[in-house]
């Protein structure tokens, strides 16, 4: 039984220039422990997908129609985004990583005052005590100096450091599954591989799931145990990190991994092939496959019939396509 | 931080000193001079011709009005500087004297203005943040729209019109001193203070709404929800400690709004306070007292902004004093 089982999930934006699916039939499921990725371009629903989940989308205009978000045997769509049920979860069990860690804080509130307050509401505990934990949260996260600087603003942290005092909110209160949203995206290569080993010892440590979206494929290559790739508000596909990287099965991940460079590859020897063409218009969406105008495989069927559901290619393999590409 | 306020103050005093300058130019540029309203005053026939021009001249010397601008107004000002500040034309009697009867009740209502105008405005404001599009919200915004434009004599007479003469219920014009007889004194200020704060409303409830609703789309309001944190909490907590840092320092303005409009509010009124002294002044030509006048209101309006930026410090840790 997962811990999270996200179900046609189904997130729309009401806009001037009509409704946008941002999510449309999203599925997927999260284990105990394990460290998911969720992988796609800019704009195809991974962000929008993880604040339905956790009930963060602004209504209006969001709105999350659709689907089934089961946690803990309860599906957390029936409660109202902002009720006691759903903040109860909300910081405690399920708790999220900001990509932007220069504004993702208070730049008003000291950080002792960010990361207790989670404490003080989700554990119940005393100021005291919270500060305490709160330092020792700060340790754990590697910020040095960690008493002292408990009581500084954010402002006196570099971007880095901020991120570190986002994870140690994120841990806080031990949660089942913690939700990084591009957590690494807006800081520099070298703390983006100290932050990404932080997270991923942490997690093991406290046999918390961890859930990396992220559109950088080398992120989750080296971290995450499971994959989705996501495409136009929906996953194309899924599996374990070596079947996807090793054998993927829809055109559009092959085409992705054909775009990347690859460390301790020579230079010249593979010549990158982009995907070319733009993902589509997510107000116009076709009634086919949404990737078939930049398809290299299409077949006649592809024109003809909706977009397919996921269909299992391999053992805890899927894809969401007709065709069938074998040994790639 | 010490050093900050005491070159601001030294600031403050340097602006100051260029208002009085000001002001001291802008009342002799008015056509005509105390000396022939005061004459006129003085014989009390209400003509201006009653002297002969040797009078005058002879009055002006003796009031030292004849000497060059610059030496008039350093006798004033190293008066002012020793405490002095001199004796009305009009009425004779030190200036000092004036202003400590007349400024405690501007201050009464002023006070009163400031208050409700601050603290009306921003539960308006927060309130219509919280329940933006509703049609409260709607109804509020396009009052307090309306409301920031309407000019506060107009308001005052519109004021007198609905509930003084049609309805009864305030008197039209007058003062009492809320330290003789509060109560009486209340039917009596209800509207002046109505009149500016309402305009104060109108503009502070705009400037926090729009505050508020920059904040709450930041992304750490949205860890603050993404904490589970209940929403009255992320409002007191995270949301108005960010939204007030330009409300602050609107306050400023604000206090620098209702001294303007005292000075029309007291005129409609007819309420014996510092703007009424000081109108009453400029139509008499009482130089003197339109120069103490506005060496106060500039006074209370610099230092008040100085307050200010302190207060900022206070507010956000990011501000450094250098």
């Amino acid at each position: 039984m997962a811990l999270l089982d996200v179900q046609g999930l189904q997130t729309y934006f009401h806009t001037e220039y009509g409704l946008v699916k941002a999510a449309d039939g999203v599925t997927f499921h999260v284990n105990q422990g394990e460290i998911i990725g969720l992988v796609g371009e800019s704009g195809c629903g991974k962000s929008v997908s993880i604040l339905s989940v956790m009930r963060l989308i602004t209504s209006p205009p969001g709105e999350t129609v659709g689907g089934k978000v089961i946690f803990d045997g309860k599906d957390l769509l029936k409660y109202k985004p902002n009720g006691r049920e759903m903040r109860a979860i909300r910081g405690s069990k399920l708790t999220m990583i900001f990509q932007e860690p220069m504004s993702s804080l208070n730049p008003v509130l000291t950080i002792s005052r960010q990361l207790t307050e989670t404490l003080e509401l989700h554990l119940d505990m005393d100021k005291r005590a919270a500060k305490e934990r709160a330092i020792e949260l700060l340790r754990m996260v590697g910020v040095p100096d960690a008493a002292n600087r408990v009581d500084d603003y954010p402002h006196q942290f570099s971007g880095g450091m901020r991120q570190r005092v986002m994870i140690a909110m994120a841990l806080s209160c031990n949660p089942a599954i913690i939700f990084a949203d591009e957590p690494t995206t807006a800081v520099d290569v070298t703390t983006q591989a100290q932050l990404l080993e932080l997270m991923k010892d942490l997690v093991t440590r406290l046999n918390t799931a961890l859930v990396i979206v992220t559109h950088n494929l080398g992120v989750v290559a080296r971290y995450a145990e499971r994959i989705y790739v996501m495409y136009a508000g929906r996953i194309i596909e899924s599996g374990r990190s070596e079947d996807i990287f090793g054998n993927p099965r829809h055109p559009y991940t092959i085409g992705l991994l054909h775009s990347v460079p690859k460390l301790g590859e020579r230079h010249g020897t593979r010549k990158l092939i982009p995907i070319y063409g733009l993902p589509p218009d997510l107000i116009n969406m076709p009634p086919t496959c949404a990737f078939l105008p930049r398809c290299t495989e299409k077949i006649g069927r592809c024109e003809k019939e909706p977009w397919p559901e996921l269909r299992a290619v391999g053992d805890d393999h899927y894809i969401s396509c007709y065709v069938d590409i074998k040994g790639k | 931080m010490t050093a900050y306020i005491i070159r601001r103050i030294i600031i403050g005093f340097m602006i100051l000193i260029l208002v009085t300058i000001l002001v001291f130019l802008l009342v002799r540029l008015l056509p005509g001079d105390p000396v022939m309203r005061y004459m006129a005053n003085f014989t009390g026939t209400g003509q201006q011709n009653v002297m002969t021009p040797e009078q005058h001249d002879a009055m002006m010397v003796k009031l030292g009005l004849d000497r060059p601008i610059p030496v008039q107004y350093w006798d004033w000002i190293s008066k002012v500087f020793r405490g002095d500040l001199g004796e009305s034309l009009g009425v004779q009697q030190p200036i000092s004297k004036l202003i400590a009867d007349v400024l405690p009740r501007t201050a009464y209502i002023g006070f009163w203005m400031f208050v409700v105008g601050t603290f009306g405005g921003l539960l308006v404001g927060i309130y219509c943040a919280l329940r933006r599009g509703t049609w409260l919200d709607n109804t509020l915004t396009t009052i307090a729209n309306i409301g920031m434009t309407v000019p506060v004599f107009w308001l005052g007479i519109l004021l007198i019109y609905l509930f003084s003469y049609k309805l009864g219920w305030f008197p039209m014009y007058g003062w009492v001193n809320p330290w003789d007889d509060f109560w009486k004194s209340c039917t009596y200020v209800v509207l002046p203070i109505a009149s500016v704060a309402l305009g104060g409303i109108a503009g502070m409830a705009r400037l926090t709404r729009s505050c508020m609703l920059e904040v709450m789309r930041t992304d750490y309001v949205r860890t603050a929800w993404a904490k589970g944190l209940r929403e009255r909490v992320i409002v007191v907590r995270h949301q108005l400690k960010n939204a007030m840092i330009p409300v602050v320092t609107s306050l400023g303005g604000t206090l620098a709004m209702i001294l303007g409009g005292s000075v029309f509010i007291e005129t409609v009124f007819s309420i014996p306070g510092m703007g009424l002294m000081m109108t009453t002044a400029i139509f008499d030509y009482d130089y003197q007292v339109v120069q103490a006048s506005a060496l106060i209101f500039g006074g209370i309006v610099i230092f008040s902004n100085l307050a200010v930026d302190i207060a900022w410090g206070w507010l956000d840790p990011r501000i450094r004093y250098g």
